[in-house]
């Protein structure tokens, strides 16, 4: 496709505008039945319209051109928020790939000598380029909800002056104990406390990665000034750490929340008939 | 749709102490712009304040460049040590937990590369040493 | 940039803050000052507050672990205060610890620390004696 066939389709464009536009909201509008108003369409179309036209006066023969790069930048705004919104990435591609109707409506225009193959095979390319910016707003949208749910499920509480604990529930994994760890140290700093709990009734299982962490995280506490203690380890799991040959060394663990806390009182300098009673 | 950002190169002498306490300023600043987390920082910035004395004590001072890389949505800090320094011999031995050369701790190399995401080292008697370190964001 | 960092008494406890990233000749510097201080002072404690610094690599650590040491020997106890998390967790990475020192989490736990470490066991203080009859 030469520079003066590029010009040609951008005047074909621009002449027939108002024909392929009609024809491309009514089968976006039919496609997506609601989803979108007329209005929300009709504005989005006149953006793609727009930069695609411009960009084909300006010599642009495929997507990748520089010509281009406003059109693809309007593309990834638009697929990036409906894949937020929800919608299907057929939905998405097809709001693009409906342009073709209007196309098609040339094809059978008498009146139209120029071969518009090319401009077809653009509007593909389109349609694909929205694909991919869709499925890679989606791609972030669940990275970060899985960073989210990091967070919320370590839930790092003060439960009295001076003790802050950490219920530990489901599986645990490298990452995550990552993220437990960090957690729970800045809290320490934050509420001046010098105890912490990790208490791992709810962990089914622990591999040594896992358990690697956790020592880590008792090393990383008595370094900066605080006492780290273990709770709530299950039968299978204490034979794990010693089938595993993992050194637990001198790592202070309780069998129950309850005793950790307790003993974190009666070392913090208070007796225990004091806090119990 | 992979976009290289682009990066500029910086690049420090490290002929003395001083240069050490740059360099880990230096590389705390690209891994702020990387936007590493303050913990995956830390790592990365002792890591380079090992590498920088490395260079300084054992290969006789050298240089150090450090550049923010891109690929895809991820943004790292790359930081290569050079020297021209008498090189290691054996490098197994070197990357040993509690080797040492000098009168340090013998943590320098070996404790580095646990610090960071990716670590190569080049070396060879009489031909200096080059070490290349690479943290990404994620 | 190769200023010495001040050294403060608090009664019998000497207080350091590093609150500048730190030269190595500042460091060694420090720990040769904290030497010379204790012994001219009697010093029985000294508080090295690090929550100023932002990272702490083997240099700097095996300054602290020589200061805890030093003191040791000249009967009085170091501690380690306010480290930061992310500097907590490298060190542990980087697989250092801070040999004799003890730790706490700021300058006010480290002072209730040394008051209730004031009086020592009697196997401390016999193997302290022998220490400074060594000397």
């Amino acid at each position: 496709m030469s520079d003066a066939s590029t010009g040609a389709l951008s005047q074909v464009l621009t002449r027939h505008a108002d024909e392929v536009r009609t024809a491309w909201l009514d089968a976006a509008a039919a496609e997506l039945h609601g989803r979108s108003s007329r209005g929300e369409l009709d504005r989005e179309q006149t953006e793609i319209f727009e930069a695609l036209v411009g960009g084909l006066a300006d010599g642009g023969t495929t997507l990748r051109d520089a010509a281009f790069d406003q059109l693809r930048g309007i593309l990834a705004d638009v697929s990036a928020a409906r894949a937020r919104l929800g919608y299907t990435p057929r939905e998405t591609a097809m709001a693009v790939f409906a342009l073709k109707e209007g196309l098609y409506a040339l094809v059978s225009d008498a009146s139209v000598r120029t071969d518009i193959t090319s401009l077809l095979r653009l509007v593909d390319d389109l349609g694909l380029y929205t694909f991919e910016a869709f499925a890679e707003a989606r791609e972030a949208i669940i990275t970060e909800q899985s960073e989210q749910l990091l967070e919320l499920s370590t839930p790092v509480v003060k439960i009295w002056d001076g003790v802050v604990a950490v219920p530990l529930v489901g599986t645990l994994d490298s990452a995550r104990t990552q993220v437990v760890m960090e957690k729970l140290l800045n809290t320490l700093v934050e509420t001046g406390s010098e105890h912490a709990i990790i208490d791992i009734t709810g962990v089914p299982a622990v591999d040594t990665q896992v358990a690697q962490h956790l020592f880590k995280t008792v090393v990383a506490a008595r370094l900066m000034g605080a006492q780290c203690t273990i709770s709530g380890i299950r039968p299978q799991i204490a034979q794990t750490i010693v089938s595993l040959g993992i050194e637990f060394g001198d790592i202070r663990t309780r069998a129950s929340l309850a005793d950790a806390l307790l003993d974190a009182l009666e070392s913090g300098g208070r007796s225990a008939a004091e806090v119990t009673g | 749709m992979t976009t290289v950002a682009p990066t500029t190169t910086q690049r420090l002498e490290v002929r003395g102490d001083a240069d050490v306490v740059r360099v880990r300023q230096l590389v705390r600043g690209v891994a702020q712009e990387a936007r590493l987390s303050l913990v995956v920082q830390t790592k990365l910035v002792t890591a380079a304040s090992e590498l920088a004395r490395n260079t300084l004590v054992h290969g006789g001072g050298g240089h150090v460049t450090v550049e923010l890389v891109t690929e895809g949505a991820r943004t790292g800090v790359r930081a290569v040590f050079a020297d021209d320094g008498p090189g290691i011999a054996d490098l197994d031995l070197a990357l040993t937990d509690g080797w040492t050369s000098g009168g340090g701790l013998g943590l320098g190399l070996s404790g580095s590369r646990r610090l960071v995401e990716r670590f190569s080292i080049d070396s060879a008697p009489g031909a200096g040493t080059r070490v290349e370190i690479v943290t990404w964001s994620r | 940039m190769n200023d010495a960092i001040p050294i403060l008494k608090i009664g019998s406890t000497l207080l350091v803050s590093i609150q500048v990233d730190l030269q190595d000749t500042t460091a060694l510097r420090l720990q040769e000052d904290l030497a010379e201080r204790i012994t001219t002072t009697g010093a029985r404690g000294v508080i090295i507050d690090i929550s100023g610094l932002e990272i702490v690599d083997s240099f700097i650590g095996r300054m602290l672990a020589t200061v805890a040491a030093i003191s040791q020997v000249l009967d009085a106890r170091t501690v380690v205060v306010g480290m930061r998390p992310a500097v907590a967790i490298t060190l542990v990475e980087l697989g250092l610890s801070l040999g004799g020192a003890r730790t706490a989490l700021d300058v006010d736990r480290g002072l209730a620390l040394l008051e209730s470490d004031d009086t020592p066991s009697a196997g401390a203080t016999l193997l302290d004696a022998a220490k400074r009859r060594a000397q």
